[in-house]
C-alpha cells in the first residue's frame, strides 16, 4: 500500500533514543507474547477440528480432566514469560523514568509547558521569550520539560520523541527528551479537555543549534510580549489556534500560574 | 487423570426427601454482615480521602485551631454509652422483656440524638469560623468522613423509630428479632467507625 | 445542544433550572429520534393495553420478585440499550470517518455533539449493557445450578432492577431534555467540575450512575449470600458449577469495589452541589485523587464484566466438548487469583500521570501477573475440548471466536502493561482498540453465548441456530474490521476522542474501522431478527424435556421454562456435574412418589414503586427542582416503610399445585418422546 510508508507510523519512526527504546519495547513485548499467544490461536483453531464430534476415530475421554505434567506446562511457562516481562519492566520503569536527566555532554535546556484552552503555551525561561503552539530545542540536546495546566487535565506529547506526560493544574511534572535527528515532529494533547481538544496541535522542531539561534532570534523580534494583557487574551478559550511567538515573557509567569491553583492566595 | 463417580448408593434418588427448614433469619444476618463489610470499604475510601486532602487547609482556618478535644470526648461518651444501652436493649429482648427493651431502645435513642445534635452544633460553630465544606479541600474532607458517619447515625435512629412501630404492632415476633439484630450490628459498627474517626481525625489533628 | 441554552443561575422554585429551551428542538438528529421513540413507545403501550395485558404485565413482571423474570427483563433492557450505544457507535465511527480537515467544525457532529456522544457511548455500553446483560444471566442461571428456589432477597432483587431501569431513564432523558456530559465516561475533574461543565450533563452522569450503582451494590450482597447459604444439600463450595463460581467472585469484586464508586460520584456531587473542594482545580482540591478513586472502582469493574464470561466458556466448552471440564481446581482458584489481583492493579489506567518509577514499576507487574492465571484458564478451556467430541454448537463458535480474539487482547494487554511502553501509548487508538478487543471478544461474545445457550431455558424454545452462527461470523468479522486498523492508527499516533484530523492516511484506516461497525450492525440485526423469528416459530423450537444440549449441570435438570419454584424436590448433589451424573446412572427424570409444600415469596408493588421515586428524586436533583427532590426521598422512604410493615410477604405452594404442573411436565415429555420414537429422523446431532 502506497500510504504505508514508515513515516506514517510515528511510534515506529522514533527521532529521539527514548522513542527508539520504547519502540523496542513495544516490538519485544509483542514477540515475547507472541510465544503464548501464537500456541493459543493454533490450538483453539486445530483441537475443535480434530476433535469435532462427527469424527470418531479419535479416542474419546470424557472423563479425563486433570493432568499434573499439562498443569505444569501451563502454569510454568506463562510464568517464566511474566518473569522475563517483568523484569523488562522493572528496569525500563526506571531507565525510562520521565524525571531521569539525560546524560549528555551538553547542558539541559528548560522549556515550561502550559496547557491552556485550547492551545500549549511554552515558555523559555533561559532565553526570555515564549509561544503558543510551536515549540523548538536544538538536535542532541536534552530537554527537560516542565509541564502543568492553567486548565483542566492535559497530556503532552510528541510522539516520536517518546514519553507523554499529564499536565494538571497546580501541578509541574517533569519530562525529559532529547532529539537526535533535525525536522519537525507532530505533538498533540493525548488526554481529553473538552470542545476544542482535537485542535490541540503544536508544531515540535528539532533544530542545529545554529537554526535554534535563529528561531530564538526570530521570537524575540515578535511585536508582542507575553504580557498581562496577552495572557489574559490567552485564557479565553480559543480553538485551533495558529502559532505565536512572544518575545518577552515573566520569568516567573510559570511558577505564577500554578501558584495560582495551589497557593494561599486562593484562601482570600 | 480420569474422574469416575463411583455408583450411587442404593435408595439414592437424587432428590432431597425431607427438606430441612431454611434459616431466613440467618440469611438476612450473614446478607447484613456482607453490606457492612460493603460499608467498610465505603468508610475506608472516606479516611483515604482524609488521609490525602488533610493538609489542604489553602488558607482557611486550620484543624488544630478549632478541634476541641473535650468536647469531642464528649460526643464519643454518648456514643459509646449508646452502644451499652442498645446491648442491654437486646438482653431485654432476649429474656421478652418488652418493657426493658423499649427503655432501652429509648435511651439509646436519646442518646444517639445528642451525638448529633452535638455534632451539628460543632458543625455549625466551625463553618461560622471559616471552616465550612466550601472553604478548603481540607474541610470538604473532614465533613465528608464525619458527615457520612453522622448520616448513618441518623439513619439508624429513623430505622430505631419504625422499629419501635413494628414492636408495637407485632411485639418480638421471628422478624422483629431479626430486625433488632441488624440494627445492633448496625448500631455498633458505627460505633466502632467513629472510634477510627476520632483517633484518626481528631486526636491526629490536634498532635 | 450544549451551546443553545440557557443558563440559569437561580434556581425557580417550581421549575429548577429547567426552561423551555432546555429541550434542543432544533437540533433535527434529536427531534427525530425523540419522535421515534415517542411514537415507538405510544404504539407499545397501546399494543399492550388493546391486548388486555396492562394488569398482567404488572402482575406477572413489573411487581415479580422471580429471578427468572428478573433476569429476562435485565435481559431484554440490555439489548434495547445495546442499540443506543452501538447507534452512538455508528455516529462516532461515521463523524469520524468524513473528519479530515485542519479545523474544527468537519465532519457533521460539531464537539459539542461528538463530545457527548463518546461519552454515552462509554457509560451506555459498560453501565447499561455489560452490566445488565452479565447480571441478568446471573439471576436467571445461578439460583438454577446451585438448586435454590430464588436469590437470598427477593424483593431486594426487584428494587435492583429497577435502579437500574431508572439509571437508563435518567441517562436517555438527557439526550432530549437538556445535555449529556461531555466529559468522557469517567467524567475526570476539572472538566467534569462546576467550573468546566456549568450544565446539566454531568449531573446527569452522577444520578443516573448513583442510582444505578446502588442496585447493583445489592445485587452483590444478594448473591453473594445465595451462593454461600443457599445451595443445595451435598453441594459444597468445589461442587459447584464453574460459572456459579465466577459469580460469586464477580458479586463479592461488586461489594468491595462498588462502595468506591458510590464515595467517589458522592464527592464530585458535593463539589458541584455544595462547592466543596474534593476535586477542584484549587482550593485544596486534588484531582489525582478522583483518577485513584475512580479506577480504584474501575479496574475490578472490568473483572466483574470478564469473570462470569469466563465462566459462562467453562459451561459451554464442557457441554460441547461432552466432557468433564478440564483442571476445575485450578480454574477456581485462577479465578480466586484474579478476583483478589484486581485490586492492586488500578494505576495502569494512569501511568502517565507521574507516579513515580517505583510506583509504577510495582503496578505493571502487578498487571502483568493477573495475566498467568488467565492464561491457564485458557488452556484449561482448550485441553477439555482435546479428546472430546465437540459439538459446533453456536454458543460454541463465539467460545471458539473468543479464544483466538480475546488472546489478541490480553497480549496487548500485556504490551500496555509496561509502564514505559504505556508513555507512548497511553489515550491512544490502541488503547481503545485493546479495550473493545478483551470486553467485546471476551465479555461479550460470553454474554452471547450464555445468552443462546440458556435460552431455550428461559423462554421454553430454542433460537435459531443458523442466524446465531451468521451473528456470530459478522460479530467477529465486524470486530476484526472495526478494531485491528485501530491497533494500526495507535502506532500512527493518532489519540482517542478526535472529533477531526488532517492526516489523510489516517482516513483511510477510519473508513475501513467504519465498515467494519456496518458488519457488526448487520450481525446485531441478524441478532435482532433471530430473536423476532425464533419467538415466532416457537412452537417449532420448542424445547421440550428442558435439556436441548445434553447439558452436565443442575439447571438442565428442571423444564424449560423452570416451574416458578425451580424444583418440586431440592436435588441431593453428589457430583460437580450432577445432572450428567443422574443420566449416567438412569436417575434422570424420575417421578418422585410424594411432593411437598413450597414456601415462595410474594410479587410485591414495592420495587417498582420505589423505582419511580428514585426516577423523580433523579430528575429533581438533576435541574434543582427542589420540591421535587424532597417528593421523591419522602417517597422512596415512605414506600419502604410502607414494605417494612405489610404482612404476608410469603405464601405456600400447596401439593396439588405442584403435582399438577409437574405432571403436566413429565407428560409432555413422554408425548413428545413418543412423537420422535415415530418419526425417523435424528434431531439430536448439530451440525457446523
Amino acid at each position: 500500500m502506497l500510504l504505508l510508508t514508515g513515516c506514517d507510523f510515528l511510534l515506529f519512526d522514533p527521532k529521539g533514543p527514548i522513542a527508539a527504546e520504547q519502540m523496542d519495547l513495544i516490538i519485544i513485548s509483542a514477540l515475547v507474547m507472541l510465544i503464548v499467544v501464537i500456541p493459543v490461536i493454533v490450538m483453539s483453531i486445530w483441537f475443535p477440528i480434530k476433535f469435532r464430534a462427527s469424527n470418531t476415530k479419535n479416542e474419546y475421554k470424557p472423563n479425563w480432566e486433570h493432568s499434573n505434567k499439562i498443569e505444569a506446562v501451563v502454569w510454568t511457562i506463562p510464568i517464566l514469560i511474566i518473569i522475563a516481562l517483568g523484569t523488562i519492566t522493572y528496569y525500563t520503569s526506571f531507565s525510562l523514568d520521565p524525571r531521569k536527566p539525560i546524560e549528555s555532554d551538553k547542558p539541559t535546556m528548560v522549556v515550561q509547558v502550559v496547557a491552556m484552552d485550547w492551545k500549549w503555551l511554552f515558555i523559555y525561561p533561559e532565553q526570555g521569550i515564549a509561544t503558543v503552539n510551536e515549540m523548538a530545542m536544538p538536535v542532541d540536546t536534552p530537554v527537560e520539560f516542565l509541564v502543568t495546566s492553567d486548565t483542566v487535565m492535559n497530556s503532552f506529547f510528541v510522539p516520536q520523541l517518546g514519553t507523554q506526560i499529564y499536565a494538571m493544574s497546580g501541578m509541574e511534572n517533569r519530562v525529559h527528551l532529547i532529539g537526535e535527528e533535525e525536522g519537525t515532529y507532530l505533538g498533540f494533547s493525548a488526554n481529553y479537555s473538552g470542545f476544542g481538544f482535537s485542535g490541540m496541535k503544536f508544531d515540535a522542531i528539532v533544530t542545529s543549534d545554529q537554526g535554534f539561534e535563529d528561531w530564538v532570534a526570530k521570537v524575540k523580534a515578535a511585536p508582542q510580549a507575553l504580557d498581562d494583557e496577552k495572557l489574559a487574551e490567552l485564557r479565553v478559550k480559543s480553538r485551533d489556534v495558529a502559532p505565536m511567538h512572544f518575545s518577552n515573557v515573566n520569568p516567573l509567569l510559570f511558577s505564577n500560574i500554578i501558584e495560582h491553583y495551589t497557593g494561599a492566595l486562593n484562601g482570600e | 487423570m480420569s474422574t469416575v463417580l463411583a455408583a450411587p448408593e442404593p435408595g439414592y434418588t437424587g432428590y432431597v426427601e425431607e427438606e430441612h427448614h431454611h434459616d431466613y433469619a440467618g440469611d438476612s444476618v450473614f446478607g447484613f454482615w456482607v453490606y457492612i463489610l460493603s460499608d467498610c470499604i465505603l468508610f475506608a475510601t472516606l479516611f483515604a480521602v482524609y488521609a490525602v486532602l488533610q493538609n489542604n487547609f489553602a488558607g482557611s482556618i486550620e484543624a488544630r485551631e478549632l478541634f476541641e478535644l473535650n468536647y469531642v470526648l464528649g460526643e464519643t461518651a454518648l456514643l459509646l454509652a449508646s452502644s451499652f444501652t442498645f446491648g442491654m436493649a437486646m438482653l431485654a429482648a432476649n429474656r421478652d422483656s418488652m418493657k426493658g427493651l423499649y427503655g432501652w431502645l429509648w435511651v439509646t435513642f436519646a442518646l444517639g440524638l445528642g451525638f448529633l445534635i452535638m455534632e451539628v452544633n460543632e458543625f455549625v460553630h466551625f463553618t461560622h469560623e471559616g471552616a465550612g465544606a466550601w472553604d478548603s479541600g481540607a474541610w470538604s474532607a473532614f465533613y465528608g468522613l464525619i458527615g457520612t458517619h453522622g448520616l448513618h447515625v441518623f439513619a439508624g435512629m429513623v430505622w430505631m423509630l419504625v422499629l419501635f412501630a413494628l414492636l408495637k404492632r407485632d411485639g418480638l415476633s421471628t422478624e422483629n428479632r431479626t430486625r433488632l439484630a441488624l440494627l445492633s450490628v448496625f448500631w455498633h459498627f458505627l460505633d466502632i467507625i467513629w472510634i477510627c474517626v476520632f483517633s484518626f481525625v481528631y486526636l491526629m489533628g490536634v498532635m | 445542544m450544549a451551546s443553545n441554552h440557557t443558563v440559569v443561575t437561580e434556581p425557580h422554585i417550581l421549575f429548577g433550572k429547567l426552561t423551555f429551551d432546555s429541550i434542543p428542538y432544533h437540533d433535527p438528529i434529536l427531534v427525530t429520534t425523540f419522535t421515534v421513540v415517542v411514537i415507538g413507545s405510544l404504539g407499545l403501550v397501546g399494543a399492550v393495553i388493546y391486548f388486555g395485558k396492562l394488569k398482567y404485565l404488572w402482575k406477572e413482571w413489573l411487581t415479580s420478585v422471580d429471578h427468572k423474570k428478573i433476569g429476562i427483563m435485565y435481559v431484554i433492557a440490555s439489548l434495547i440499550m445495546l442499540l443506543r450505544g452501538f447507534s452512538d457507535a455508528l455516529l462516532m465511527r461515521s463523524q469520524q470517518a468524513i473528519a479530515v480537515a485542519s479545523e474544527s467544525g468537519a465532519g457533521y457532529l460539531p464537539p459539542e455533539h461528538y463530545d457527548q456522544i463518546f461519552t454515552a457511548h462509554g457509560v451506555i455500553m459498560i453501565f447499561f449493557v455489560a452490566m445488565p446483560l452479565v447480571v441478568g444471566l446471573m439471576n436467571i442461571v445461578v439460583p438454577l445450578q446451585i438448586g435454590a428456589r430464588d436469590v437470598a432477597f427477593p424483593f431486594l432483587n426487584s428494587l435492583s432492577f429497577w435502579l437500574f431501569v431508572v439509571g437508563a431513564l435518567l441517562l436517555n432523558i438527557s439526550l432530549f431534555v437538556g445535555e449529556f456530559a461531555a466529559t468522557g465516561w469517567l467524567a475526570y475533574p476539572p472538566l467534569s467540575g462546576l467550573e468546566y461543565s456549568p450544565w446539566v450533563g454531568v449531573d446527569y452522569w452522577l444520578w443516573a450512575l448513583q442510582i444505578s450503582g446502588i442496585g447493583t451494590l445489592l445485587t452483590g450482597v444478594n448473591f453473594v449470600v445465595t451462593i454461600l447459604r443457599m445451595r443445595a444439600p451435598g453441594m459444597t463450595l468445589m461442587k459447584m458449577p464453574v460459572f456459579t463460581w465466577t459469580s460469586l467472585c464477580a458479586n463479592v469484586l461488586i461489594v468491595a469495589a462498588f462502595p468506591i464508586l458510590t464515595v467517589t460520584i458522592t464527592l464530585l456531587t458535593l463539589d458541584r452541589y455544595l462547592g466543596t473542594h474534593f476535586f477542584t482545580g484549587d482550593m485544596g482540591g486534588n484531582q489525582m485523587m478522583y483518577v485513584n478513586l475512580i479506577w480504584a472502582w474501575g479496574h475490578p469493574e472490568v473483572y466483574i464484566l470478564i469473570l462470569p464470561a469466563f465462566g459462562i466458556f467453562s459451561e459451554v466448552t464442557a457441554t460441547f466438548s461432552r466432557k468433564r471440564l478440564f483442571g476445575y481446581t485450578s480454574l477456581v482458584w485462577a479465578t480466586a487469583c484474579i478476583m483478589v489481583l484486581s485490586f492492586i492493579v488500578w494505576l495502569h489506567h494512569f501511568f502517565t500521570m507521574g507516579a513515580g518509577a517505583s510506583v509504577n514499576a510495582f503496578f505493571g507487574i502487578a498487571t502483568m501477573i493477573i495475566s498467568i492465571p488467565t492464561g491457564v484458564k485458557l488452556f484449561n478451556w482448550l485441553f477439555t475440548m482435546y479428546k472430546g467430541r465437540v459439538e459446533y454448537s453456536s454458543p460454541m463458535w463465539f467460545t471458539v471466536a473468543f479464544f483466538v480474539t480475546f488472546t489478541i487482547g490480553g497480549m496487548t494487554g500485556v504490551m500496555l502493561a509496561i509502564p514505559a511502553a504505556n508513555f507512548v501509548l497511553h489515550n491512544s487508538l490502541f488503547l481503545i482498540a485493546h479495550f473493545h478487543n478483551v470486553i467485546i471478544g471476551g465479555s461479550l461474545f460470553g454474554y452471547f453465548a450464555g445468552l443462546i445457550y440458556w435460552w431455550p431455558k428461559a423462554t421454553g424454545f430454542m433460537l435459531d441456530e443458523k442466524l446465531s452462527k451468521w451473528a456470530c461470523g459478522l460479530w467477529t468479522v465486524g470486530f476484526f474490521m472495526a478494531f485491528m486498523p485501530l491497533y494500526v492508527l495507535g502506532f500512527m499516533g493518532m489519540t482517542r476522542r478526535l472529533n477531526y484530523y488532517d492526516n489523510p492516511v489516517w482516513n483511510m484506516w477510519l473508513l475501513v474501522a467504519a465498515a467494519g461497525a456496518l458488519i457488526v450492525l448487520a450481525g446485531i440485526l441478524v441478532q435482532l431478527y433471530s430473536i423476532f423469528a425464533s419467538i415466532r416459530d416457537q412452537k417449532k423450537n420448542q424445547d421440550v424435556t428442558g435439556d436441548p444440549w445434553n447439558g452436565r449441570t443442575l439447571e438442565w435438570s428442571t423444564s424449560s421454562p423452570p416451574p416458578f419454584y425451580n424444583f418440586a424436590k431440592l436435588p441431593q448433589v453428589r457430583d460437580r456435574d450432577h445432572w450428567h451424573d443422574m443420566k449416567e446412572h438412569g436417575l434422570a427424570y424420575q417421578r418422585p412418589e410424594k411432593y411437598n409444600r413450597i414456601h415462595m415469596p410474594k410479587n410485591t408493588w414495592a420495587g417498582a414503586v420505589m423505582g419511580g421515586f428514585f426516577l423523580m428524586l433523579g430528575f429533581a436533583m438533576v435541574w434543582h427542582i427542589w420540591w421535587m427532590a424532597i417528593l421523591g426521598f419522602a417517597g422512596i422512604m415512605g414506600s419502604w416503610i410502607v414494605y417494612a410493615f405489610e404482612r404476608n410477604k410469603d405464601y405456600y405452594v400447596e401439593v396439588e399445585e405442584i403435582e399438577a404442573i409437574e405432571n403436566a411436565h413429565y407428560e409432555r415429555m413422554e408425548r413428545a418422546k413418543q412423537r420422535k420414537d415415530d418419526v425417523a429422523d435424528d434431531v439430536v446431532t448439530i451440525s457446523v
